[in-house]
């Protein structure tokens, strides 16, 4: 009953900022090469959609396989920093330094090594979304209260024992948390890329509407990102609720 | 030899700071000891100590005749927060010893069924039949730390020790929790050493009191109870009670300033 209501609120804003942006559009009269109406941005994508589809798939499966690199190492290196005092020392201004790095910027590096295209997109995907990953899951396991541990060290547990039963769940929710944040990142590394340097994916079709004045289906690109965004960030919620609900009960109380 | 034996046991901290000095204890197997004394009287550094969490700086610890010399085998332990994990329902935390506990952690993955029977037994003789697949959040303080007592008892430990595990709870809820665990006590019969700076506490579940001086925490006196049990409740509001928590009071020291000579009482 409230699940429903929730969900009415959610899609009723965004159906309402729509119809906002349609009415403003026709009621100033603003011509579409400069913002197209969202009728007119969807009519765009209509006579090309095929195209688009294969445009759309590029950047899912980019944003995705960077995504999924992001995630391991992510993994690794927030474990490494979270757990030992030296490396993280050691490794943080690092990551902090490089994540500070536009990655915009990088692009033409990466371009001079892997050519143009998709390499290049996977890994500003994967460089841009790392770093939430890595800061969470290290703060995740530092954050496990003293008390839990001993819980499991008084009865002569080893560390590995300890380790999967109360810090791996503990700073489950962390991990969580970043992931909704890593996967829309890793939709503007891939877009980023794909705009500079790629002849393929929704970027890259965006640049050359763009060149065209077809300033309606720049938008339709635009909308279609946004879409995936939601709907991957929508999937890691669910898995959020269902693997980590213990971390939110106050929300069901 | 004792069950537990602690010879001229001290502790410092990397810091320089001595928590307890010269401290020696005999505790014989099946005795209900309590250890009392002000905050920061090391009371706690002693159960770490004892349970192998941290090694004294000399002296020694001596469980069955073998020196500590880390976490022991067959020791259960309470805390003051109830440290339950809210990931798990209330029947896995209580389980959670067997799973980590060299001599069950085996037959445990073979055969659960049989313990966690006894999980329900143990839950049911504190009060929790009905909560075994509750979620912790569900559970009030008081529940919660009935539950962390199942826990430290589950894999049938001969040593208990508890650091505090009832001062986070109002008075009421203190007092059923002490019967709770005069029951679990009297069924099992383990050497149980509870930390407390409540005296009432101390008097109506104890065989034994040491109470301890502050910094560095010595031991500074001892005095035994001999109340037959099941002690009831209404124990605690008879003389001869009363009798004993005053003496231990007066042992402990801060009753030497009369009231009338307090400044500032009365804001």
């Amino acid at each position: 009953m409230k699940r429903s209501r929730d969900t009415l609120v959610a899609a009723g804003a965004s159906v309402g900022l729509f119809v906002v942006w349609e009415l403003a559009v026709r009621l100033f009269k603003i011509p579409p090469f400069v913002l197209p109406a969202p009728s007119q941005a969807i009519e765009s994508l209509l006579p090309v959609w095929g195209v688009v589809m294969g445009h759309a798939w590029q950047t899912l499966w980019t944003t995705l396989a960077g995504f999924g690199i992001a995630v391991a190492t992510g993994v690794l290196l927030g474990a490494a920093v979270g757990t030992s005092r030296p490396l993280n020392l050691a490794l943080y201004p690092i990551l902090v330094g490089f994540n500070s790095v536009p990655k915009a910027a990088l692009v033409p590096v990466l371009v001079l090594w892997f050519g143009i295209g998709t390499v290049p997109a996977i890994l500003t995907a994967f460089l841009i979304s790392f770093f939430p990953i890595v800061v969470n899951v290290a703060t995740g396991l530092a954050a496990v209260p003293p008390e839990l541990r001993e819980v499991l060290r008084v009865l002569g547990s080893s560390r590995l024992e300890a380790f999967t039963r109360v810090s791996i769940p503990f700073s489950l929710p962390y991990f969580f948390a970043s992931l909704k944040v890593a996967i829309t990142l890793a939709f503007v590394g891939a877009v980023i890329s794909e705009i500079a340097a790629s002849q393929k994916g929704i970027g890259y079709m965006m640049t050359s509407a763009s060149s065209q004045f077809n300033v309606p289906l720049v938008f339709g690109g635009l909308l279609l990102i946004a879409l995936m965004g939601i709907a991957l960030y929508a999937l890691f919620a669910i898995l959020e609720r269902r693997l980590v609900g213990w971390a939110y009960r106050s929300q069901n109380v | 030899m004792s069950f537990i034996e602690l010879s001229n046991v001290s502790l410092r901290y990397d810091n320089g700071y001595l928590a307890v000095e010269g401290v020696n204890l005999s505790i014989a197997q099946g005795e209900f000891v309590a250890l009392v004394g002000p905050s920061g009287c090391g009371k706690s550094t002693l159960l770490r100590v004892i349970s192998g969490l941290r090694p004294p700086s000399t002296g020694s610890a001596t469980v069955h005749g073998q020196v500590v010399r880390g976490p022991v085998a067959s020791i259960g332990m309470a805390f003051q927060n109830p440290t339950l994990m809210p990931w798990r329902t209330v029947l896995q935390n209580i389980l959670l010893p067997l799973e980590v506990c060299a001599q069950h952690k085996r037959q445990y993955r073979q055969n659960p069924k049989p313990y966690i029977e006894a999980a329900r037994e143990l839950m049911a003789s504190v009060g929790l039949s009905g909560f075994e697949n509750a979620q912790v959040w569900e559970l009030s303080g008081g529940m919660q730390q009935r539950a962390s007592l199942c826990r430290a008892l589950i894999h049938q430990p001969e040593i208990l020790l508890l650091d505090e595990p009832f001062s986070a709870l109002d008075a009421f809820t203190r007092e059923e929790l002490w019967q709770a665990m005069q029951v679990l006590y009297m069924s099992r019969k383990p050497t149980v050493i509870l930390v407390t700076h409540d005296l009432r506490e101390a008097v109506y579940l104890s065989d034994t009191i040491y109470t301890m001086s502050t910094r560095p925490g010595k031991i500074a006196y001892s005095r035994k109870v001999e109340f037959p049990r099941p002690r009831p409740l209404e124990l605690t509001y008879s003389d001869d009670f009363a009798h004993i928590v005053r003496e231990l009071r007066e042992q402990i020291g801060g009753m030497r300033t009369p009231i009338s000579g307090l400044k500032g009482v009365g804001a």
